[in-house]
């Protein structure tokens, strides 16, 4: 690469600013750019190749094959996975939303400007809480003696305690709450963006309040919705936690079949064909909703 | 007009009704931390400190609440750094690949950390490097770097390319102008990135429960315990890492916005 000597250029004249044309500018990136080859880019390009290869007494034999994807798809309980995943991820997605817009309406468009900051950090604080203790914590409160059955018995609702726990609904809950909070954040950051004359002036046209949401705010607010959903969607289908503490062994995950082929068979070129699966479903969903995400212009 | 206060009250209702649904499980996991039982269900009785002191007197949950700290701290800084550079190179720098550039950055983001953990997972295996907490610090850099990229690039405005330049003119090479001048200035974005990074990464599980075999950090610990039934000295651990997280979090906002204000 040519560089433009710096040092001569007199100040204030126009033309490129010689910053911009500084050996240090133009290297800057170049760490960050390695590192995300390195330790992302490659490794992802090598699981690809180790999803093609075999395990054989143990060791690794590296022949090209589609054995492992054939298998996948011919073995019910394998594919079984993924289509629990997708299905707890899309439940979950929109619950979470129906849950979350009306909490981030009521703090955009009803709570005072000056409590909207610290209600919605409140709101985000649980965030901080990991995601294990989370889990841990949902799953405490949905057992036998937790309180939700003690509530339950106290108020003679039922007599003896449901089982909450270790089903799919428990699974969906924990997520729910996870993102929830999530949510909220990305559809609030969208509502309080969209100018209010909008809706004033749809108000003026005759529009009823409902016909305002409807034609005006609830359009507009779709990017925040589908980041949040987004978002959602790729934690969900990736999270080994929440389905194995929440909703135990009964029905497997995709993570969690992942995780049992390394941890039980010791399977690294079917745990990485399950892995690319997972991808490939990420991105797919990706796909589907690209319009609404514009990950080049974060 | 009743119909509005209608409508109003049923909104606090349900925003009433939300926080208790998003605190719910923090707040038992605290109460029963506390508990003087040996479990943590109700009814409660205590108060009692004796769960922090038995996580306090485990020799290996402590070596892992180290190693969860030493292994946030470095790797946020790295993530932190290589976020710093990656958008100084593009805000300072632009040319064609501009938008290539900011997608492979940002691209680790549309990835579970799962897929992170299990690529460098199969890729130390093969190649016979053994898992170490160093493993577990790379991926973390890997899902941190989008995040302190995008705040920190989004701190650096044209106005500060002014200061730059001015620092230049008054002789000052590139590297003191960034080292003087840029760093300073972006100081409260560089504080926030490194905390967010901080609290994703020390509480992270899955790439730390697939890369580490002996260091385990807090997280792996808890879950190994975790198998063993709930109990109080699960509820403790928990209630730390929550504050810790918190503490630092609340220090990021408040320093960023104190910042802010005065400009």
């Amino acid at each position: 690469m040519s560089t433009t000597p710096t040092s001569d250029r007199p100040a204030g004249q126009p033309g490129p600013p010689r910053l911009f044309r500084s050996e240090l500018t133009r290297w800057a990136s170049a760490p960050t750019l390695l590192w995300t080859a390195i330790f992302f880019a490659a490794p992802l390009v090598f699981m690809l190749m180790v999803s093609t290869w075999k395990r054989y007494r143990g060791k690794l034999l590296p022949e090209w094959s589609l054995a492992n994807y054939e298998k996948i798809f011919s073995k019910s309980y394998l594919l079984e996975g993924l289509f629990n995943s997708v299905e707890v991820s899309l439940t979950t997605a929109l619950v979470s939303a129906l849950v979350a817009y009306p909490l981030a309406y009521v703090l955009a468009y009803q709570v005072p400007a000056r409590w909207q900051r610290v209600l919605l950090i409140l709101a985000v604080l649980p965030f901080w809480t990991s995601y294990l203790v989370r889990s841990y914590a949902w799953s405490v409160v949905l057992g036998d003696n937790g309180i939700i059955n003690s509530f339950l018995i106290a108020v003679s609702i039922i007599d003896d305690p449901v089982q909450l726990n270790y089903r799919r609904a428990a699974t969906v809950l924990g997520f729910v709450h996870f993102f929830t909070m999530l949510l909220t954040l990305t559809i609030y950051a969208n509502l309080v963006q969209i100018k209010s004359s909008y809706r004033l002036a749809a108000a003026d046209l005759g529009a009823s309040r409902f016909q305002t949401f409807l034609r005006i705010t609830l359009p507009l607010s779709m990017p925040g919705i589908m980041v949040g959903v987004f978002i959602t969607f790729v934690i969900c289908m990736g999270d080994f936690i929440t389905p194995q503490i929440l909703g135990g062994s009964n029905e497997l995950l995709l993570p969690q079949a992942i995780i049992l082929q390394i941890n039980r068979a010791a399977d690294f070129p079917m745990a990485s064909a399950m892995s690319v699966l997972l991808m490939l479903t990420v991105t797919v969903g990706y796909f589907a909703m690209a319009r609404w995400l514009r990950l080049d212009r974060v | 007009m009743s119909t509005t206060s209608l409508t109003r009250g049923l909104g606090w209702a349900y925003l009433l009704l939300g926080f208790v649904f998003i605190f719910l499980p923090v707040g038992v996991l605290v109460l029963f931390s506390f508990t003087a039982r040996d479990v943590p269900l109700p009814p409660f009785e205590g108060p009692s400190l004796q769960w922090y002191a038995r996580i306090l007197g485990n020799e290996r949950m402590v070596e892992a609440l180290i190693n969860s700290v030493l292994l946030a701290g470095v790797s946020s800084l790295v993530a932190t750094t290589l976020g710093f550079l990656g958008a100084y190179g593009i805000a300072r720098n632009p040319g064609r690949f501009d938008g290539l550039k900011r997608y492979v950055i940002m691209a680790p983001i549309t990835v579970s950390y799962l897929i992170v953990g299990m690529g460098l997972l199969v890729t130390f295996h093969v190649l016979g490097v053994p898992k170490s907490l160093w493993a577990v610090g790379a991926g973390h850099v890997v899902i941190n770097l989008p995040l302190c990229f995008s705040i920190i690039l989004a701190g650096l405005g044209e106005h500060q390319r002014n200061i730059e330049r001015a620092a230049q003119d008054l002789g000052a090479s590139d590297l003191q102008a960034l080292w003087r001048v840029t760093v300073p200035v972006m100081r409260p974005s560089l504080f926030a990135a490194y905390c967010l990074a901080f609290t994703l990464s020390w509480d992270e599980f899955i790439i730390a429960f697939l890369l580490t075999r002996f260091d385990v950090t807090l997280p792996v610990m808890l879950f190994e315990l975790l198998r063993g039934g709930s109990s109080p000295e699960l509820n403790a651990a928990g209630s730390v890492v929550f504050v810790i997280s918190v503490s630092v979090v609340l220090a990021a906002v408040a320093l960023t916005f104190r910042k802010k204000s005065p400009g």
